[in-house]
């Protein structure tokens, strides 16, 4: 075990590192100099000089690049270009909305997927099954945007039980801060939900068929405790890694539904900092989300393998 | 699982297609001429799903957006198949080899990174446009198929039948397209069709939020962005390009469950 986890950990350090260079390599091909930018068309040479040296700009590549990824190691982020304002800040401010929303996201999509997939599965072909499975393909094909603009169409604009969007803050207490996440969190679950119904069902369904259930009907569980003592436990593995998984999704799928409800968090931070040319913004940004990303992903890998010794020998 | 998901992911998949190949002769009415005076109305019998802030026809609008959304994903998924196949014919036929490593290293770190996050860096560099759309979701799908690839092509590499062209002297280039291509060829092909549904959300995704097809060519993306500032006004702006997506992303996720259970039963998976 120890081996495979070190094994692993050297191969997430080698993404880490290429992914770091790729994202820098791309950024800095970009067209622009951020200096000139912000001076403006009419900015005299020098200074436009003294700023891209007091931004750093003016050193070589490879020592940007250096210090860029020393400093992400050590939690310094840079200066914002535009703001002036530490990157390292402003992405914990936003992290305080973007990870409770996906958080937030996670849950509602376990606490609908899970009754919704052991229905399903202890009623293989009846119509409960069939409802349950075609609602899941619905939800596949939903985009979760277009759900969040229903939602605000029913809740917020016919109904005004939510407001259509922003964020209520921290400060003014947690229920209002997490009222103003459950639309966006609803939205962000739903095809979160489809799929994991629909992964709790098959696995659950791989593990009724194998013989220890039989074993376990035999002495005498009848069906609903042979499957909540026995069949879930085992068809935990593969809807474990699912979740996981999901968590990655639900990051990237924040950046779209913090723009339909004009969320303050990663998502805005990116879009902004791309309109404004604010470039070491989209690189730490883009290289935190790559993180979380391959962390979610390496951890699963080692719950895998924790679970199922027969993993450790792959790879 | 009979067939029953085939027939009619095919009609709703047939009807997207049709709605688009149409577009290029008739549409009901031209979508680049405004019609202020008839603007926001709702579905009538000329209009028959409304018009929008310009007074374009909606129905028009869906009609011309079903191309992009449809070549978008189309030539995305031709990008992915293109280079991740090989990659991951290459992969098997070497497998275990430093190129085997690399490939596959190689597809765990564009997996690491979302294909949104991908779409943001090239539009960061390049600017917002289909064709980079098109790049973001088809850098997406490479490691899709190359992975699928790979795998599939390793069980193959055990099989009798290859062993037998081996020892007949041929070598792992000509193994690889004239064994073990044609044999995954129908997992290929419900994969794409799974990718190409995939595409159709992302790139109404990336349109939604600015990255995708720019005006004036309609995208059912953008449709759903504009109709986001008229939506206590026109709520029905909101709804038709939504349901254009559902239909044709339902439509190929049946398509491609129907054909999985038709051209090969072993890989019946109940997802």
């Amino acid at each position: 075990m120890f081996r495979y986890a070190v094994k692993r950990l050297a191969s997430l350090i080698a993404t880490l590192i290429v992914a770091s260079l790729v994202v820098f390599v791309v950024i800095e091909v970009v067209p622009g100099d951020p200096a000139s930018y912000m001076l403006g068309m009419n900015a005299q040479p020098d200074t436009v000089a003294a700023l891209r040296s007091e931004l750093g700009l003016d050193l070589s590549k490879p020592v940007r690049y250096f210090s860029w990824v020393t400093g992400m190691l050590r939690g310094d982020f840079g200066q914002s270009y535009t703001y002036r304002t530490p990157v390292a800040g402003m992405i914990a401010d936003r992290l305080w909305i973007s990870l409770p929303l996906a958080l937030y996201a996670l849950a509602l999509s376990t606490v609908i997927a899970f009754p919704a997939g052991i229905w399903a599965a202890s009623r293989r072909g009846g119509i409960a099954d069939t409802t349950v499975m075609g609602f899941t393909q619905l939800g596949i094909a939903i985009p979760n945007f277009w759900f969040a603009l229903l939602l605000v169409i029913l809740f917020a604009i016919k109904l005004g039980w939510f407001s259509a969007g922003g964020f209520a803050g921290w400060e003014s207490g947690a229920y209002a801060a997490m009222k103003s996440l459950t639309l966006p969190a609803v939205a962000l679950a739903l095809p979160q939900a489809a799929i994991l119904t629909r992964v709790m069902r098959s696995a659950l369904l791989d593990v009724l068929g194998e013989d220890f259930m039989r074993t376990a009907r035999a002495k005498g569980l009848s069906r609903r405790q042979a499957l909540l003592r026995h069949a879930l436990r085992n068809a935990m593995i593969p809807v474990l890694t699912i979740i996981g998984l999901q968590f990655s999704f639900l990051i990237a799928g924040a950046i779209i539904i913090e723009n339909v409800f004009f969320l303050p968090g990663l998502g805005r931070l990116i879009f902004q900092s791309i309109a404004q040319r604010d470039l070491i913004v989209v690189e730490s940004v883009v290289m935190l989300l790559v993180f979380a990303v391959v962390m979610v992903t390496f951890m699963v890998d080692l719950a895998y393998a924790w679970v199922d010794p027969r993993l450790r020998q792959r790879l | 699982m009979k067939l029953r998901s085939l027939l009619p992911g095919f009609v709703l998949v047939m009807l997207v297609l049709l709605a688009a190949l149409i577009s290029y002769v008739w549409t009901p009415f031209d979508v680049e001429t405004l019609d202020i005076r008839n603007k926001l109305k709702t579905p009538s019998a000329e209009h028959l799903l409304g018009t929008d802030h310009y007074g374009r026809d909606i129905l028009s609008m869906l009609m011309v957006g079903a191309r992009t959304s449809i070549a978008v994903a189309l030539v995305a998924v031709g990008i992915g198949m293109g280079i991740g196949v090989p990659l991951g014919l290459l992969a098997a036929a070497r497998r275990q080899s430093w190129t085997d490593e690399l490939i596959m290293r190689g597809n765990d770190l564009v997996f690491a990174f979302p294909a949104l996050l991908i779409a943001i860096m090239i539009t960061a560099v390049f600017g917002a446009g289909a064709i980079n759309a098109i790049i973001a979701i088809g850098i997406f799908n490479i490691p899709v198929f190359a992975r699928l690839t790979r795998g599939a092509a390793l069980s193959l590499w055990t099989r009798e039948f290859i062993l037998a062209a081996r020892v007949a002297g041929k070598n792992g280039f000509r193994i690889s397209i004239e064994h073990i291509l044609p044999n995954i060829t129908n997992l290929l092909i419900v994969q794409g069709t799974i990718q190409f549904s995939l595409g159709i959300l992302a790139e109404a995704g990336l349109s939604y939020v600015g990255l995708g097809a720019q005006p004036p060519i309609p995208s059912w993306g953008r449709m759903l962005a504009e109709s986001q500032t008229l939506i206590t006004l026109a709520p029905h702006l909101a709804l038709f390009p939504g349901l254009a997506i559902v239909i044709t992303v339902l439509g190929l996720n049946l398509l491609g469950d129907g054909l999985r259970d038709w051209l090969d039963p072993r890989l019946r998976r109940e997802r």
